[in-house]
Order: C-alpha cells, then structure tokens, then sequence
C-alpha cells in the first residue's frame, strides 16, 4: 500500500468530497490562493474555484458563524480555524449557536458544519499557540468530537465527518501533519464513534487520543520487550465516545493507563477514568492513571516544552509507578 | 457611501394594502401586551422575555414585503417578527407557556420563539449580534444556490458594538452577500442609553464605513418602512447586497418584561409616546378615509379574541416528554 502524509491524506479526504459533492464549500484564513497555512488546502481553490475555496478576513466569529448560516441555507461547509487556540474568538458560534440549534429549535434546524483546527503543542509555538482543550466541546452537547491520530484515520474520519449531518469538530495535531502512513487509493471511510485498537494485549490498556496514541504506542513496544503485553485503544473520536470497546478491554486486562496532552484537571484523561469506574469498576485490579498535561500554559522554551509534554517515557514511568513492574 | 433618509411617505408610494399592515401591527401590540399581563399581573409566565411594544411598524413594514420563503433571521426580542412574519399565534403563544405545541417544542421559550421554518424563520439568538454573521452565510447560500430569495437580519443598536457585528458586517459587504441588515435603533442597549455605548456618529455612518448602501428610515412609520424595505428586498432578490436600514424607532417598555425602564428621561419617553407607530397610523387613515373608528375597534376585537384563543391553546397544550429531549440533540 502507498505511504502519503498526514496533510496529503487530509487534503484527498478533502479533494474527493468536494468532488462527490458540490454543496460543500470551504472557508478561512487563507486556505485559497495560499494553500493554507500548513497546505492541506492546496490546489483546491484551482481545482474547485473561488466559489467553493473562500479566503475570509482573520474573523473567526464570522469564519464560523458564516459557516452555521450556508448550512442553515443548504451548503455543507467545512471550516478552517487554523489554530485550536482562535477556536475561543469563535466560542460563541461554536458552541452557543451551533451545538444548541438543532436543541432549542426542537429539532427544526441542522447544522452540517465540519470546522477543521489543530494543536501546534510540540513546536516551540509558546502558551497561545499550543492549547489544546478537547473536553470543553465535549461539555457542550450537541457537537461532535473527531481526533485523528494517523493519516489512515486523518482521511477516513474527515470524510464521514463531512458526511455527518451535525456540527463536528475535527481537531488535528500540528505535530503529526508530516507523519507518514499507509493509505489505500480506494475509497473508504471511518464510522464516528467507533474506537480502534491499535495493538492488542492482555497485560494493560493505554487508551489515547490523537498524538498520545503515537507515545502509547511507543511505550507499548518497549513494554513488549520486557515480556508485559499493552493493548492500545485509540478513541478517535470523544463524541460519540466508545464506550464498549473501552470496557471490553479493561475486562480483558484489568489495568488502565489514559494518555491526552490536554491539562490534567477535568481533562478528557478525567473523564475516560470515571467512565472506567462506572462500567468496568469490578474487574479493575489497580489504580486508573493519567499521563497529562501539567497545570501550566505552554512553555516556549523547547527544551522546557519537552518536559512538558506527555511522552512514552511518562507514560512508562506512570506503569512502573502504578503497577509495580520493574521497567529499567 | 451616501446615506439615503426615508421619511414621511405617502400612502400612494406602497403597494399593499394599509389595513394589512395595521391589522399585523395591532396582532403585535396586543400580543406583547398579553405577554406583559401573564407575567406582571397574572404571574403565570416566568423567564426573560423581551417586549417589541413601540417597534411594530418596523418588523411589519419590513416583513410585509417578504414571502413565506424569505429568510427571516433575528434577535431575542423576536415575537415581532415571527408575528409580521405570519407565524400562528397559537403556536407563538404556546412556546411562551413552553409546550410541546409551540413553534420550537417549548424548548426554545420567548428568547427563540421566531424559529419556524415553515414560515421562513430561520433563527433567533439570545446572544447579542450572533446572528450578523450567520446572516452572512445563509446570504452566501443563496447566491451560492442561486436561489433568488431574500435574508433578512434584524438586530438592535447595542449589537452594532459586538465584535460579531464587524465581523461579519465586513464579510457581507467584502463578498457583496444579498442580505438586507436591519437594525432596530431603539435608543437602548439593555439600560444604557446610545449616547453612552456609541463611538460613532450614528448606526447609520458606522454601517456606510463598510461600503455598503445605508437607508435611515423612520421606524415609527410603517408606510416609510415598508417603502424603504420593498426596493431593499428587491435588490437583495436579484442577489445584489448588502443593504443596511437603520431604523429609528423607541422601546416603549424596558429591556425585559420586569424592567420598569425608570433610567429613561420622562420627557423623551413623551415625546415618543406620542409618535405611537400604530397611534400615528391609525390616525392617518382615519383622516385619509381609509377607516372609521367603528373599523378600528372591529380590528382591535377581532385581534383580542386570536390572542385570547392562542392563550387557551397554550394552557390546554401538554409537555413535551422528557426522554424526548435525548433524541433533539443530534441528527441521528
């Protein structure tokens, strides 16, 4: 199978929707004649005209709240907030307007939206640049939650996110954008709200999210060394979340390890472990454990940035600490 | 770009007929006033709600020229619209009760009452200037679709200092989306006066800095209004835009339905009463011999007995089931 990028496998999803479908427009900061800033849009606006690709003013409230009104009219947007941290200009769209429509409408409006971001931590881009706060749209009801973790997912998730009839946010991981992985030619897509295990063990589960799941993996292999099995479950996306597929893991091995590079506290690392006591607390034979974000913005500094950062390291040292393996 | 004024126009200038227009005006009026009596005297009503009381000639001079297919989108203080829009009072009435039968399921409540896509009310928001740039892109479907429809977005005048409100002002008018603006100036924003939260000169003159065509129209005259909406709208049919109307008009009552407005000069409130849109024109076509009292008061009666029936309707309509609620969330 051919290997493309994390960004070309984004920018096909993109190019074959557009294709199937000719309600879908495009919209952002500077997704048009540039190409976008990080050129998942590229070739588009040549390809498909600037009535489809619209380069829009740096206004995130209205990137989005244009975005909700073309759906409300009949298009299929796909929005484009280039980093997660402009996503908050836009909060009121997003999450006020959009994620509430349908509700308190009574069911009368949809809102088709895919609004595209991602999270630049990992590249010395300092505390406002960085952020990465998945669990506020997960207290929003009414939105969904996508978070691709290969280029594989990157493809298959855009497009059935684009296929979905609901607001979806669909955070990327700027980190991840040159990562490379195998991607069929042949059409296929992924369904929302269904887990993946990226490897399978009996001995413990790392359940990840977007670039935590590399880590996870990572930690696995170097886990397998010392004769201890991990399963690796990757949740893609955290509404709808995949609840089954968690549960029947923990039943499995007993042990839960949750790694997200978003802040500890209220995290989606919090939320994935009370679900655990919720459904599987009987067959847990440890302590749930949480390989985060520190209470801290983001540091500049690479090197401090580094150690702040969730790695298959602490995610080893956490197993080690919790589990009583001896690991080094 | 030059700021036309529209004033003082003639009843030989509209093509509809007036008595519509007053009998719409007199729906709103004594709708708002039913609303007032089941939260004030009666107590029966509980929530925010946001009185259109002094704005009627706005929303019907405005929403007169529109077709059920026209885009209608708005702000909390909707019921105005919803009502010149042609929505059935019953249903209006029983969203205020939050019933199963009201236009949103109950779920929606007065704030989001004038969301009925049967009658082309696409949206009305609780968070001031939301809808400017939602406004935008329903505009942008339309001229994206080709489908020759206008959108209308009301708001109020404390909206113009939202971010949302530059945003997407500049977006319409840089990618010239057929959407007719219409800004309710009705002097306040919540409890503060206009003088006390605008920079610029006017409504009007931070709308033209845009670009875009701005028409001041007094929003206390319905024929004015309605002139000045239906050349708007013709131009936004044919996908030409945005237009802005400044409408200049008075909140007769406070912010909300509790707000007893005590922080307004009597005197202007004094003289606005006397510029009662409904007053005025009633008077009007007395003297122009389109009506006799005996015709008013006809209306008047014939309106009250709507409401009355819609109230009964509402109290008579049941729940939405709670379990229900789930299945509104998603689109499954």
């Amino acid at each position: 199978m051919r290997e493309i990028t994390f960004v070309e496998a984004l920018r096909e999803a993109l190019r074959e929707e557009m294709k199937r479908n000719d309600k879908i427009i495009i919209l952002g900061e500077d997704v048009g004649k540039y190409g976008g800033v990080y050129r998942v849009t590229q070739g588009l606006i040549e390809e498909f005209g600037e009535n489809r690709v619209l380069d829009t003013p740096i206004s995130e409230i209205a990137i989005v709240g244009a975005a909700i009104g073309a759906a409300l009219g009949g298009l299929k947007p796909i929005a484009e907030i280039m980093y997660m941290d402009f996503a908050m200009i836009a909060m009121d769209q997003i999450v006020t307007q959009a994620a509430k429509m349908r509700f308190m409408s009574g069911g009368q409006l949809k809102v088709p939206i895919v609004i595209r971001t991602q999270y630049s931590l990992g590249r010395a881009h300092g505390s406002q640049h960085s952020q990465f706060y998945p669990s506020w749209f997960v207290n929003s009801p009414g939105i969904k939650v996508v978070l691709p973790s290969t280029p594989y997912d990157a493809k298959g998730l855009l497009k059935s996110s684009i296929r979905d009839d609901n607001p979806v946010l669909f955070i990327e991981c700027g980190v991840l954008y040159r990562s490379k992985g195998n991607v069929p030619e042949e059409e296929y897509t992924i369904p929302l709200g269904k887990a993946e295990i990226k490897k399978r063990g009996e001995d413990l589960t790392i359940i990840a999210v977007s670039r935590c799941v590399q880590e996870a993996l990572k930690a696995a292999n170097k886990l397998e060394e010392k004769g201890i099995n991990a399963e690796v479950i990757d949740l893609r996306t955290l509404v709808p979340l995949d609840v089954e597929t968690i549960v029947n893991s923990v039943k499995k091995t007993g042990k839960v390890v949750i790694a997200s590079d978003d802040v500890k506290y209220c995290s989606i690392a919090s939320e994935i472990a009370m679900t655990v006591m919720e459904n599987a607390f009987d067959y847990l034979d440890g302590p749930i454990v949480r390989v985060t974000s520190p209470p801290l913005p983001v540091p500049f500094s690479p090197e401090l940035e580094k150690a702040y950062m969730v790695s298959d390291v602490k995610i080893l040292n956490k197993i080690e600490e919790a589990f009583g393996y001896k690991l080094s | 770009m030059e700021i036309r004024k529209v004033q003082g126009a003639s009843l030989s200038e509209i093509d509809t007929d007036p008595l519509k227009l007053l009998r719409k005006m007199v729906e709103i009026r004594k709708f708002e006033e039913k609303i007032e009596e089941l939260f004030l005297v009666k107590g029966t009503l509980i929530g925010p709600a946001h009185l259109y009381l002094g704005q009627e000639a706005v929303a019907v001079g405005i929403c007169s020229t529109l077709s059920k297919e026209d885009y209608v989108i708005t702000s909390y203080r909707c019921h105005g619209h919803a009502i010149a829009k042609g929505v059935s009072l019953k249903k209006l009435m029983a969203e205020m009760f939050g019933k199963k039968t009201g236009t949103c399921k109950g779920l929606g409540g007065s704030m989001h009452a004038a969301i009925s896509l049967e009658d082309g009310l696409v949206y009305a928001t609780a968070i001031v200037g939301s809808q400017i740039p939602i406004a935008a892109g329903l505009a942008l479907a339309n001229k994206y679709l080709n489908k020759k429809i206008a959108t209308v977005c009301f708001f109020g005048d404390g909206a113009t200092n939202t971010g949302a409100f530059h945003e997407g002002i500049n977006l319409a008018s840089l990618w010239k989306l057929p959407v007719l603006y219409v800004c309710e100036n009705n002097l306040y924003a919540e409890f503060t006066h206009i003088t006390r939260s605008l920079s610029s000169r006017s409504v009007a003159e931070r709308a033209s800095s845009y670009n875009m065509k701005v028409i001041v129209v007094d929003g206390n005259d319905v024929v004015s209004v309605y002139k000045a909406a239906k050349e708007a709208v013709t131009e936004i049919r044919n996908l030409n835009g945005p237009i802005f109307i400044e409408a200049r008009t008075y909140r007769m009552k406070g912010h909300g339905v509790y707000d007893q407005a005590k922080y307004r000069d009597p005197k202007e409130v004094e003289e606005w009463l006397k510029r009662d849109p409904i007053k005025i024109f009633k008077k009007r076509l007395i003297e122009e011999g389109i009506m006799d009292e005996k015709d008013y008061e006809r209306i008047e009666n014939e309106v009250t007995k709507e409401i009355e029936e819609a109230v009964n309707f509402a109290f008579e309509s049941e729940l939405l089931n709670f379990e229900e609620l789930y299945k509104l969330v998603y689109v499954e």
